[in-house]
C-alpha cells in the first residue's frame, strides 16, 4: 500500500496503533472506509439470503427470513449508507476540497468513528441474542412484544445516531470557520454544499430518532407504555417520530451522492457545472422540504385524510429540485468533452437509475396511488433504485475517481468497466421485476408468495446474484489496484477542485502551501 | 397454502379491477406511467445523446462555457411543477373516492391478530380468514387488532388500511366482479406475516343472503368443527403432524407427556389442551418461546373449544 | 497571526481566536441537537395531554408545585453563578471563576436532592410509569402514562443536570490548576452554554409538568 516513497498520510506515521488513535481526518476517512465495507459485506450476504428464500415460492423457515430482511434493512441503512459518503468521502475529502488541513474537531472525528463501532457492535450482539425480527424501521407494538433480541440492534442504532450527529456537527462548523481564503460559498465545490446540506440533516434529524430509540428501549425494559396500546399509548405515534427521522435520513443518504455525481460530470466532461447556484440551492431546498413530508408513509397508518392529503403536496414539492440537478446535469454534458472513463459511467449509470426511482417516487407520493402501492414490493424497487441505484453507484463512481488521490495508484480501468456492467445490468434485473411484482400486489417483508409471483421472483434472485458477483469484482480491482495500480500523477483526470491540486498521496497536513482560492470549482475553459 | 384461492395474482401488470375505485386509480396509475416514460426518454436519451454526440476527441477539446440559462431553468422546473400538481390534484381526488364513506355500506367488523382475519356480521355469524360480501354493494370494513398492527390489503379493490389495536380503523370498497379475491396482511407483524392471508368472496345479492343464514357448523360432528377451525386459526403456526413450526405440531399430542419448558412433564389431556387455547402462556412447551401465542379466551365458543379438542384428539 | 500566547491553537485553525469561534459554533449546533432530542418528548407530551387532558390534570395534582418552584429558583440562579464565572473568567479573576464553579455545583446537587425527594415519594406510593404504576386511588384509567412522561422528562433533565456537574468539576480541577484565563477559557463558556440549555429545558418542565390545567 505504502508505495511511493514520498512523504504521506499513508506512510506518515506507522502500525495500527497509529490508525486506531489517529486524528488525521484522511486517516478516520480511511478508517471509515474499510468498516463501511466489511458492513457493506455482512449486509450483502443477508440480501444474498433474503433472495435465496425468495427463488421459489413455498417458505422454508419464515422466522429465519424475517431476520435477514431485519438485518439486511439496518445494516444498509444504518452502518453503509448513512456513514457511506459523509463520513468515509466526505470525510476525506471535505477538507481537501475546501483547502483546509483538517475538519474542526479532528478528536470528534475520531469519537464518531468510534461510535459507529461500538454501535455495530452492540446491534451485532443481537445475533447472538436470539436475533431480530422488526425489520429495520422497529415499528411499535411489534418491537415491544416480539421477544427477540431487538433492543440490542435498536440501542446500537442509537449509539451509531451519535456517530452521525457528530460527524455532521463536524462538517457545519468546518465548512463555515475553515474554508482557504478566497473560497466564498459560492466557490465551494459542489460536493461540499451537498456534504453541507447533509450535515444540517444529521445534527437536526437524528436526535428525534434518538429519543425515539431511547422510548422504545425504555418500554421494552421498563413498560412505560407511551407507545404501547395496551397502557394507553399510541402505537402509530412512534411512526410520527420514526419518520420524521427517516425521511430526512432518505436524504442523510442521497444528498451527498448527488454531490458526487455533480463533481463527476463536470470533471469527465470538462465543462463548468451548468446551473452551479441552483444545483446547490437545490441541496439545501431538499434538505429544508424533507422535515415536512414524513407523513407520506403513513398514508394508510390511519392518520388524517387531510394530513396525508398535505404530505402528498409538500412531498411533490420535493420533486421540483430534485428535477432541477438531473435536468442541470444533463444540460452539463451539451458541447462537453467526454472521457468515458469509470467513474463518469458510474456517474451515468447513477442518473438512470436515479431518474426511474425519482419517476416512482411522484407514483408513490401521489396519494390515490401510494393506497395500492404502499407496503408492496412497489416500494421495494422504488427505493432500492434511489438507495443502491443512487447512493451505492455515487460511492462506487467516487470511489474509483479518487482512488489515485487518496492512494496514489491507478485502478485498472478495462476491469472497473466491468464492474459497471456486472452491476449495473444486475441491479436491474433485480429490482425492475419488483416494480411488477408490487403493481400485481405482491406485498413486502413477505417469506412466502403464491405461485403467480414466482417467475418474476426468480428472475429477480438471479439478478441479485449478478449485483453480488459485481460488488466481489469490484473488491478484487480494488485491492489489485492497491497492490499493483500504476501510480498516479497529482490529477491524472484534469479537474479543477482543490484537492487535486495537493500530491497523491497527500501529504499528513493535506497542502504544503496553503491555497488561495481565486476562481470557481469548474472554470473549465 | 395460496391456491385455494383463485385471482390470487392475475397476469397483467395490475390485478384485475375489482371495486368502483380501482378503475380511477388505474387510469391515474397509467396516466403517471406514460408521463414517467415520457421524462426517462427525455434524461436518458438525453444523456446518452450528449454523450455519445460529445465524445472526447482530442485532450485539446475546447468546451463551451455555459453557467446557465434562465428560461431553460424556469422551463425544466416550471413543467416539472405542473405535472406535479396534477399528479397530486388527480391523487386526491381519487384518494377522496376511496374515503367518501357511502351512507348505508353494509358493515362487517374486522379483527385481525397474529396471524389471522375474523369477519364478524351484524347477525352474529363469524367466519375466519374467508367472507363473504354481495356484488354491486357497498361494503364498509370496521377493523381493529387484538395484538400489533396488521393492515388490509385487497389488490383487486385497490383498498388499503392500516388496522391498529386500541383503536378502530375502516375502509370501503363495492366490489363489482363476482370471484374470489386474495387479501394480504401488509404490515410487518412477525413470523406468520406472510401467512396472514384471507380470502374475499363476492357473490350474488340472494347468495349472499342465502350463505349469511347458514350455520357453518350445520351437520358437522365436533372434530369436523375443530378440523374447520384448526385449518382457520391454527395451522398457520401448528402442523397436525408432528413438524416443527412457529409452535410444537399437534399430532399425538392428545395422552402424551408433554414436557414444559421449566422441565417438569404434563399429561396432554382435554384440560391441559384448553388451557393452552384459552391461557396459552400458563404451560409453555420446551424448546418453543414464550409469549408467542395469542389467548383464544373469547375468540371461540364452546362447542368450539370442545371440536378443536376432538381434533387434536384424532391427529397422530 | 496568532493573538494569544497563553493557550497553543491546533495546527489547521490559523488562531486560537478562529478555534475558539468555531469551538462555539460546535457548541450552538450541539445545542440545537440537545433541543430537538427534549423537543420530541415535548410533542409527545402535547399530543397525548390533547387527547387525555383531564388525566393530566389529575397527574399533576400529584406533584408538589412549591418543590418544583424552588427547583426552578435553584436552577436559576445556579445559571447566575456559572455565567458569573464565565465573566470572571474573561477578566482574568481565576479566585472567582473557582469559586462560582464550585457554587453551581453546589445549586445542581441541591436541584438533585429535592428531586430525589420528589422521586422517592411517587416511588413509594406506586406512581410509575406504564406497567409498574400500582397507585389504586387514581381516577383516570391511564393515569400511569402521566407518570411515564414524568420520570422520562425529568429523569432525561436529571441526567443532563448529572452530567453538567461532571462537566463543571472538571473544568473546575482545570481552573484550579490556572489553565484559563482571558485568551483561554473555552471549557467555561461551553459548559457554562450546556448549564444554560439545561436551565431553558426546566423553565418548560417546570410549568407543563406541574402547573398544568
Amino acid at each position: 500500500m505504502h508505495g511511493a516513497h514520498s512523504h504521506n498520510y499513508l506512510n506518515h506515521e506507522k502500525g495500527l496503533w497509529s490508525w486506531l488513535t489517529t486524528l488525521d481526518h484522511k486517516r478516520i476517512g480511511i478508517l471509515y472506509m474499510i468498516s463501511v465495507f466489511i458492513f457493506f459485506f455482512i449486509g450483502g450476504i443477508f440480501a444474498m439470503l433474503i433472495r435465496w428464500e425468495l427463488f421459489n415460492s413455498g417458505s422454508s423457515d419464515p422466522a429465519m427470513y424475517n431476520q435477514y430482511m431485519t438485518f439486511h434493512g439496518a445494516i444498509m441503512v444504518f452502518m453503509v449508507i448513512i456513514p457511506g459518503i459523509p463520513a468515509f468521502l466526505g470525510n476525506f475529502f471535505l477538507p481537501l476540497q475546501i483547502g483546509a488541513a483538517d475538519v474542526a474537531f479532528p478528536r470528534l472525528n475520531l469519537l464518531s468513528w468510534y461510535c459507529l463501532m461500538v454501535g455495530a457492535a452492540v446491534a451485532f450482539f443481537s445475533l447472538f441474542a436470539s436475533g431480530a425480527d422488526t425489520g429495520w424501521t422497529f415499528y411499535t407494538p411489534y418491537s415491544i412484544q416480539t421477544d427477540t433480541g431487538t433492543i440490542w440492534l435498536v440501542t446500537g442504532a442509537f449509539i451509531m445516531g451519535f456517530s452521525s450527529i457528530l460527524t455532521g456537527l463536524n462538517f457545519i462548523v468546518t465548512t463555515h470557520k475553515l474554508r482557504a481564503p478566497g473560497m466564498t460559498f459560492w466557490k465551494m465545490p459542489l460536493f461540499v454544499w451537498s456534504l453541507y446540506s447533509t450535515a444540517i440533516l444529521q445534527v437536526l434529524a437524528t436526535p428525534v430518532l434518538g429519543i425515539t430509540l431511547l422510548l422504545l428501549v425504555a418500554e421494552r425494559i421498563l413498560g412505560i407504555g407511551i407507545f404501547d396500546p395496551r397502557l394507553g399509548g399510541d402505537p402509530v405515534l412512534f411512526q410520527h417520530f420514526f419518520w420524521f427521522y427517516s425521511h430526512p435520513a432518505v436524504y442523510i443518504m442521497i444528498l451527498p451522492a448527488m454531490g458526487i455525481v455533480s463533481e463527476l460530470i463536470s470533471t469527465y466532461s470538462r465543462k463548468t457545472i451548468f446551473g452551479y447556484k441552483a444545483i446547490a440551492l437545490s441541496s439545501v431546498g431538499i434538505a429544508a422540504v424533507s422535515f415536512f413530508v414524513w407523513g407520506h408513509h403513513m398514508f394508510v397508518s390511519g392518520q388524517s385524510e387531510i394530513a396525508g392529503i398535505i404530505f402528498s403536496f409538500i412531498t411533490m414539492l420535493v420533486g421540483v429540485p430534485t428535477a432541477i440537478k438531473t435536468f442541470n446535469w444533463v444540460a452539463t454534458l451539451y458541447k462537453g468533452s467526454i472521457r468515458f472513463d469509470t467513474p463518469l459511467l458510474y456517474a451515468l449509470g447513477f442518473i438512470f437509475l436515479f431518474t426511474i426511482g425519482g419517476v416512482t417516487g411522484i407514483i408513490l407520493a401521489t396519494i390515490g396511488t401510494n393506497v395500492h402501492f404502499h407496503d408492496t414490493y412497489f416500494v421495494v424497487a422504488h427505493f432500492h433504485y434511489v438507495m443502491v441505484g443512487g447512493t451505492l453507484m455515487a460511492i462506487m463512481g467516487g470511489v474509483y475517481h479518487w482512488f489515485p488521490k487518496m492512494f496514489g495508484r491507478i485502478v485498472d480501468d478495462g476491469m472497473a468497466r466491468i464492474t459497471f456492467v456486472l452491476i449495473f445490468v444486475g441491479f436491474n434485473v433485480t429490482f425492475f421485476p419488483q416494480f411488477v411484482l408490487g403493481a400485481m400486489g405482491m406485498p413486502r417483508r413477505y417469506a412466502d408468495y403464491p405461485v403467480a409471483y414466482e417467475a418474476l421472483n426468480k428472475i429477480s434472485s438471479i439478478g441479485s446474484w449478478t449485483i453480488g458477483l459485481g460488488f466481489l469484482f469490484a473488491l478484487f480491482v480494488i485491492i489489485h489496484a492497491l497492490k499493483r495500480g500504476e501510480k498516479a500523477g497529482d490529477n491524472p483526470w484534469g479537474a479543477m477542485t482543490l484537492e487535486w491540486q495537493t500530491s497523491s498521496p497527500p501529504p499528513h497536513e493535506n497542502f504544503k502551501k496553503q491555497p488561495v482560492v481565486t476562481a470557481g470549482p469548474y472554470e473549465y475553459r | 397454502m395460496f391456491s385455494s384461492t383463485a385471482q390470487a395474482a392475475p397476469r397483467s401488470l395490475m390485478p384485475v379491477q375489482g371495486s368502483t375505485v380501482a378503475g380511477y386509480v388505474d387510469s391515474l396509475y397509467i396516466f403517471l406511467l406514460i408521463a414517467s416514460f415520457i421524462a426517462c426518454v427525455l434524461v436518458i436519451g438525453g444523456f446518452i445523446y450528449f454523450a455519445i454526440r460529445y465524445r472526447r476527441r482530442g485532450e485539446n477539446d475546447k468546451t463551451a462555457y455555459i453557467t446557465h440559462n434562465n428560461t431553460l431553468e424556469f422551463a425544466w422546473s416550471f413543467i416539472p411543477f405542473v405535472i406535479f400538481m396534477v399528479a397530486f390534484g388527480w391523487g386526491w381526488w381519487v384518494y377522496d373516492k376511496m374515503r367518501s364513506f357511502p351512507e348505508n355500506a353494509l358493515e362487517v367488523h374486522v379483527t385481525g391478530y397474529m396471524w389471522a382475519w375474523d369477519f364478524m356480521y351484524k347477525n352474529g355469524k363469524r367466519t375466519t380468514n374467508e367472507f363473504t360480501v354481495p356484488v354491486n354493494t357497498p361494503v364498509k370494513l370496521i377493523m381493529t387488532s387484538r395484538d400489533v398492527i396488521h393492515s388490509f390489503f385487497v389488490p383487486a379493490f385497490r383498498v388499503k388500511q392500516d388496522v391498529v389495536p386500541g383503536r378502530y380503523s375502516a375502509l370501503w370498497f363495492e366490489a363489482t366482479k363476482k370471484g374470489r379475491f386474495q387479501v394480504f396482511c401488509t404490515e410487518y407483524c412477525g413470523t406468520g406475516h406472510s401467512a396472514m392471508l384471507a380470502t374475499v368472496n363476492v357473490v350474488d345479492l340472494e347468495e349472499y343472503e342465502d350463505w349469511l343464514q347458514v350455520d357453518p357448523y350445520r351437520g358437522l360432528s365436533l372434530a369436523q368443527i375443530g378440523q374447520q377451525i384448526f385449518e382457520g386459526r391454527c395451522l398457520v403456526c401448528h402442523s397436525p403432524g408432528q413438524d416443527r413450526k412457529v409452535g410444537p405440531g399437534l399430532g399425538g399430542l392428545f395422552g402424551s407427556q408433554v414436557e414444559l419448558d421449566d422441565g417438569t412433564r404434563v399429561l396432554g389431556d382435554e384440560n391441559y389442551i384448553r388451557e393452552s387455547i384459552l391461557y396459552p402462556n400458563e404451560k409453555i412447551t420446551a424448546g418453543y418461546p414464550a409469549g408467542v401465542m395469542p389467548t383464544f379466551l373469547g375468540q371461540l365458543d364452546e362447542t368450539e373449544v370442545l371440536g378443536l379438542i376432538e381434533y387434536i384428539k384424532s391427529l397422530e | 497571526m496568532s493573538i494569544a500566547k497563553t493557550h497553543q491553537h491546533a495546527h489547521h485553525f490559523q488562531s486560537a481566536e478562529h478555534q475558539f469561534e468555531s469551538a462555539k459554533l460546535g457548541l450552538w449546533v450541539f445545542l440545537s441537537t440537545e433541543i430537538l432530542m427534549f423537543g420530541g418528548l415535548f410533542v409527545g407530551f402535547f399530543i397525548f395531554h390533547g387527547i387525555y387532558p383531564e388525566m393530566f390534570k389529575e397527574g399533576s395534582t400529584f406533584l408538589d408545585w412549591r418543590l418544583g418552584a424552588v427547583n426552578t429558583v435553584v436552577l436559576l440562579l445556579s445559571s447566575f453563578t456559572i455565567a458569573t464565572s464565565v465573566y470572571h473568567a474573561q477578566k482574568g479573576n481565576q479566585k472567582a471563576v473557582v469559586w462560582n464553579l464550585a457554587a453551581t455545583i453546589v445549586l445542581g446537587s441541591v436541584f438533585m436532592i429535592i428531586k430525589y425527594i420528589e422521586y422517592s415519594s411517587k416511588i413509594e406510593a406506586g406512581l410509575l410509569p406504564g406497567q409498574m404504576f400500582s397507585y389504586e386511588a387514581a381516577e383516570s384509567a391511564n393515569l400511569a402514562l402521566y407518570f411515564s412522561f414524568y420520570f422520562t422528562m425529568t429523569g432525561l433533565h436529571g441526567l443532563h443536570v448529572l452530567i453538567g456537574m461532571g462537566l463543571m468539576a472538571w473544568v473546575l480541577m482545570r481552573a484550579l490548576k490556572g489553565e484559563f484565563g482571558p485568551g483561554y477559557y473555552t471549557p467555561i463558556e461551553g459548559v457554562a452554554l450546556f448549564w444554560h440549555l439545561v436551565d431553558l429545558v426546566w423553565i418548560y418542565l417546570f410549568p407543563l409538568l406541574y402547573l398544568v390545567e
